[in-house]
């Protein structure tokens, strides 16, 4: 194939590789007005510019020599890289748990990619064992990868084919389920599989990395034997999220699907349980409950799959001075569910509200959830709760907005009867509206104040 | 039983084998003898207000103790872009460590710890770089690569330092030969280091990110002078464009040697250029002494494939052992194993570097690797830590050893008992082989240790965090513009100015060349006084009393300005010096008061000399002519300082 010759090249570079005949992982030798210069010509990523050819010198840097220079090239020889994570099989340890683990793309495995430049997820048992063999001690793994999409990339139909896919498994008698996933939308998914699989006799661990597999210092493999070690030993048979608890390479946090969220863009301890605290700490030798009540490991098979989900459902995050016709525009374009995300105790402006009255007359369902993140909506504290209650916004507790999307899709996907939408709504599943919050349920502690910083000096954070 | 080894018989004995010669009797026949074969790596700091890519402050320090929050990290292995595992990678994973970074808020963001991407690269470095490659001679890159160069020893949180290629083929002028440059390149510096024992190794996080370039020479320096010589050059190089750093760790280098027949050895974190020659010229001979190992083993054993170790735990009481140290470790609940290395007898102790032996390089290995403190090795062959006869002929017992073995003992928490003897018996199976490629870390008495496998190309891959950075055409020209004159050509000037040579390591380091230039055009002062007054009584001063935060060497063109207005001798310069290098914000008419000088004529001056001549004839010294100057001078030497070239007042006192 003529494409594969030269990788990533388009344009003025292109012609050029073509003209002196030096195809991609060919050894090329260089005159340009700057010097020479030698080396492996290396793929060049998609977006990047049509002025430059890359090339690996021979101390395993990579330099780019500028075309605008070049006054000569030759290729001298030819090698092709490669990448490849050593394979080797997965042993099977008697009396260790049977675990599978379900691909979905992400940085929990993944390798280079020349098209972008970014990495992209490589996955398989062998390679995984090749990369993280301490997970040989903890269970007896299975791999499938169900599909290979960037988290961001997630979406109802994804959500309805690994309920599925669990489902299948738990009957098969899997003692534990690890989900690989990228980890920006890991709590949109926690929540739609809380809905989608109930009442689960094992534990259904999602799990990421902030740092991708191929640096030294990525959480990817620490994650993975927390996850592993949770799906396959803990009593917690939920659908949780496991991810680092401190960003140092100490423990993990097993979170509750339902009240977990992405705090931090880059943070390796960027999950947090809101309103509420995890649900255990974890590390590679033991599972240190946090909450005592949960719903335990059981030896049946009796898992309800419910794969629904609706995609007439929307968000709405308010802003000061917000037109009433942004609401419009959603009722017009046939969105049945909202989810209004509001200020304060679950506030918006009164110009809004024609348009509350319209969307309501449609027969839409909104629903309240708070910008604060913590707390509950509250909206018989002020007027204009009051007037929004009254014109249909029913208030949702402590569910975070995240998760009021997931499940007002995942409820649409079932009825559209406003009482029984409402009824589904606001029965909480698994926690995801509380009756109470702790007192340890919000700790955002504010650097600086002298307390606080002895704190961080001695408990790693 | 195995034949009894006199250990430092054995020492002298091999040393004498191999021709080892001291430094100083050392001749170019001696290293063209060995294959002398030396390259360099030398880092330097650039003086930037912040870091590579983050916007920390740069050059902000703080002590071990000040620190706001500590974060731990373990280091894994990964691919590098050709899909290989690097060797260095592979042993820093077995040592297991615990990586504990120290954190001030002041000098570290959560870039440094890993915790967030790059921002961009800072343009004053990467400035910077470029004019230095320009000097250095080098093809400059018409694209910068972010590369990641894996560093699992922990001294980067990431467990990669981010580095690029600017300039790759340039060449610098020495003396008496061309020596051709590699590479250049911007990186990130490392964390400082606090501490490292057992598997506990603790890091400071103000230094790491700062930016640093590192230039890198082919290995065609034949003697260790030269290498010294070289690596001033490219110091000096790098001083000339006055936006480096300077002061302790600002500048570092990496001594890469080897010997005929031998193989890349490269020893790390040179602190002072002084002490390269002593540590070249050691490790050239370590290696021809590994040489000569590998020589006697062939002898001795027959089969090198099939060679193994054996070993057996034992107890102090089971061969009579009195060493207090294994005594009390054992106590301590340490274990103590027995190993028996077939055919090695007289190969523990052979010289390997001045008042080291083979052994040593096992005991180094076990400490790195296996992260057993020292001592932690002992022998009938060892120089320190020595077993008594009877013990060690227990010892070849219970290990049922043969004539041609030889046995130590060591000791360690049970936990490193397997990496250890798995460290041992890859050590020993190295030395079939010759000199293991490794790094290693130098001594101010010109000894090494073995520091880490040395890395190879396969810990590079690209830093898929950030975007190529194009360099046009037009930015290098305009760079051009502003750059110094060559290290070499400097030299040259300071040759025909007629400046000693004895000054030019001062002068040049300190990038002193340019203000001897300035001052000599602008101010018409001779350029060899100039050179003196610097290079010898600057340096003396800088030697002898202690220098104000506010010193700046501009002030010394300020200094001249002003004799020069007020007419008065350059000479005095030489007084007020010490005072200006202590209070650089004193007036000079002050500096002048405080050195009580006065202002005199010519005349005024010269007037007493026929009275002190009659006044020598009264003191008690020896009447030669000569006498009687000097005399002379010195009745009135604090008087003419400043007014009056000496030199002038001397010729007025011949002649009267």
């Amino acid at each position: 194939m003529k494409d594969d010759l030269f990788q990533g090249y388009k344009g003025k570079a292109l012609e050029l590789l073509k003209k002196y005949n030096v195809r991609v992982w060919g050894q090329a030798m260089i005159d340009t007005t700057r010097g020479q210069f030698n080396g492996t010509v290396l793929p060049r990523a998609e977006n990047d510019d049509d002025q430059h050819i890359v090339l690996k010198i021979e101390t395993g840097y990579n330099v780019g020599v500028d075309i605008s220079t070049i006054t000569e090239m030759k290729e001298t020889g030819f090698k092709k890289a490669n990448y490849k994570i050593p394979e080797k099989d997965f042993p099977y340890t008697e009396n260790l748990p049977s675990v599978k683990l379900f691909g979905t793309g992400g940085t929990i495995a993944s390798r280079l990619d020349y098209r972008t430049g970014a990495v992209i997820p490589a996955f398989s048992p062998g390679e995984l064992y090749g990369a993280v063999p301490e997970l040989a001690d903890i269970c007896n793994l299975t791999t499938e990868k169900v599909f290979a999409v960037f988290s961001e990339n997630m979406g109802p139909e994804q959500y309805k084919k690994l309920a599925i896919a669990i489902g299948k498994e738990i009957e098969n008698g899997i003692e534990g389920i690890v989900i690989g996933h990228g980890t920006d939308t890991l709590h949109h998914t926690s929540a739609a599989l809380t809905y989608m699989v109930q009442n689960s006799p094992v534990p259904i661990v999602l799990v990421g990395s902030q740092r991708s597999s191929d640096r030294p210092s990525s959480d990817a493999a620490l994650n993975l034997m927390h996850a592993m070690h949770a799906a396959g030993h803990s009593d917690i048979a939920e659908v949780m999220v496991c991810m680092f608890g401190p960003t140092s390479d100490e423990f993990g946090l097993l979170h509750k699907g339902t009240r977990v969220r992405k705090m931090h863009s880059s943070y390796r301890s960027t999950f947090r349980t809101i309103g509420d605290t995890p649900l255990a700490t974890i590390d590679r030798k033991k599972i240190t409950p946090i909450k005592k009540n949960y719903n335990p490991r059981r030896k049946d098979r009796n898992v309800t799959i419910k794969p629904y989900f609706s995609d007439k459902v929307t968000m709405m995050y308010y802003y000061p001075g917000m037109k009433p016709d942004t609401l419009d525009a959603l009722v017009d374009n046939g969105y049945k569910g909202i989810v209004i995300v509001g200020t304060g105790l679950g506030h918006v402006n009164k110009e809004l509200y024609p348009a509350i009255k319209r969307a309501a007359a449609k027969g839409v369902h909104m629903y309240m959830t708070l910008q604060t993140i913590w707390g509950y909506v509250h909206m018989f504290v002020y007027d204009t709760g009051r007037d929004l209650m009254a014109m249909g916004i029913v208030p949702a507790g402590n569910m975070l907005p995240e998760v009021a999307f997931i499940k007002l899709g995942w409820v649409l996907g079932q009825t559209d009867d406003p009482e029984e939408v409402k009824e589904l709504m606001l029965t909480p599943i698994n926690d995801d509206i509380t009756k109470r919050e702790p007192y340890n349920g919000y700790l955002v502690y504010q650097g600086g104040i002298p307390e606080v910083e002895e704190f961080i000096r001695k408990v790693h954070k | 039983m195995s034949k009894s080894i006199d250990s430092r018989k054995n020492y002298e004995k091999t040393k004498k084998e191999i021709g080892y010669v001291a430094r100083k009797d050392a001749t170019q026949k001696d290293y063209d003898r060995i294959g002398f074969m030396s390259g360099l790596e030398v880092h330097q700091q650039l003086n930037t207000k912040e870091k590579l890519f983050c916007r920390c402050p740069a050059g902000v320090f703080h002590e071990n103790d000040d620190y706001d929050a500590e974060v731990i990290r373990h280091m894994r292995p990964t691919l590098s872009e050709l899909g290989e595992y690097d060797g260095t990678a592979l042993m820093e994973f077995k040592t297991r460590k615990e990586i504990i970074y120290k954190i001030n808020n002041e000098t570290a963001c959560t870039y440094e710890v890993d915790d967030t991407p790059p921002f961009k690269i800072d343009k004053e470095a990467l400035e910077i770089a470029i004019e230095i490659s320009l000097l250095s001679k080098l093809n400059i890159v018409g694209e910068v690569h972010i590369t990641r160069k894996q560093y699992l020893d922990g001294s980067i949180p990431t467990g990669f330092q981010r580095t690029a290629i600017i300039g790759v083929e340039g060449e610098i002028q020495l003396k008496n030969k061309k020596i051709r440059l590699i590479q250049l390149s911007l990186e990130e510096d490392s964390c400082r280091e606090i501490s490292d024992i057992g598997h506990t190794r603790v890091y400071k996080t103000d230094r790491l990110g700062m930016p640093l370039i590192e230039t890198v020479t082919y290995p065609e320096f034949v003697n260790p002078d030269e290498v010294m010589e070289g690596c001033n050059y490219i110091r000096f190089l790098n001083r000339s464009t006055d936006k480096v750093r300077t002061g302790i760790g600002a500048g570092r280098q990496d001594v890469n040697v080897s010997c005929k027949g031998g193989t890349r050895v490269e020893i790390k974190g040179v602190a002072h250029t002084k002490w390269i020659p002593e540590l070249t010229h050691n490790e050239c001979f370590r290696q021809w002494a590994l040489l000569n190992v590998r020589k006697k083993l062939k002898e001795s054993v027959s089969n090198s494939k099939k060679w193994k170790i054996s070993s057996k735990e034992i107890t102090c009481a089971e061969i009579g052992l009195k060493n207090k140290i294994v005594i009390e470790a054992e106590n301590n609940g340490e274990k103590v194993v027995a190993v028996n290395l077939p055919g090695f007898n007289g190969i523990l102790s052979h010289f390997t570097q001045p008042g080291k032996i083979f052994l040593d390089e096992i005991s180094d290995r076990l400490k790195v690797i296996a992260c057993i403190e020292k001592p932690n090795i002992a022998s009938f062959e060892a120089l320190e830590n020595k077993l008594s006869k009877s013990e060690s002929e227990k010892l070849a017992e219970v290990l049922k050893a043969k004539e041609k073995d030889a046995q130590f003992i060591f000791w360690g928490p049970e936990d490193d008992i397997k990496t250890a003897l798995e460290t041992i018996e890859e050590r020993c199976i190295m030395a079939f082989e010759g000199v293991p490629n490794e790094t290693r870390k130098s001594f101010a008495d010109g000894s090494t240790i073995f520091e880490r496998v040395l890395p190879g190309a396969d810990r590079m891959y690209p830093d898929t965090d950030s975007a190529p950075i194009p360099l046009q055409n037009s930015y290098i020209e305009s760079l051009k513009k502003d750059i110094p004159m060559d290290v070499i050509d400097r030299m040259e000037q300071m040759k025909k100015w007629g400046i000693p040579e004895d000054t030019f390591t001062y002068l040049l380091k300190n990038n002193l060349v340019p203000l001897i230039e300035r001052i000599n055009k602008e101010l018409k002062v001779d350029a060899k006084f100039l050179g003196t007054i610097l290079g010898h009584r600057l340096k003396y001063i800088e030697g002898h009393y202690n220098k104000s935060v506010d010193f700046d060497y501009k002030i010394i063109y300020a200094l001249f300005k002003y004799l020069k207005s007020q007419k008065l001798d350059f000479g005095i310069a030489r007084e007020m010096l010490p005072i200006l290098y202590q209070h650089p914000k004193m007036e000079f008419e002050s500096v002048l008061t405080s050195l009580k000088f006065k202002k005199r004529n010519k005349e005024e001056l010269t007037a007493p000399i026929g009275f002190l001549k009659e006044k020598f004839k009264e003191t008690g010294k020896k009447k030669t002519k000569e006498n009687e100057i000097n005399w002379v001078m010195g009745e009135l030497r604090k008087q003419a300082v400043g007014n009056l070239d000496l030199k002038d007042l001397r010729k007025q006192i011949e002649n009267n």
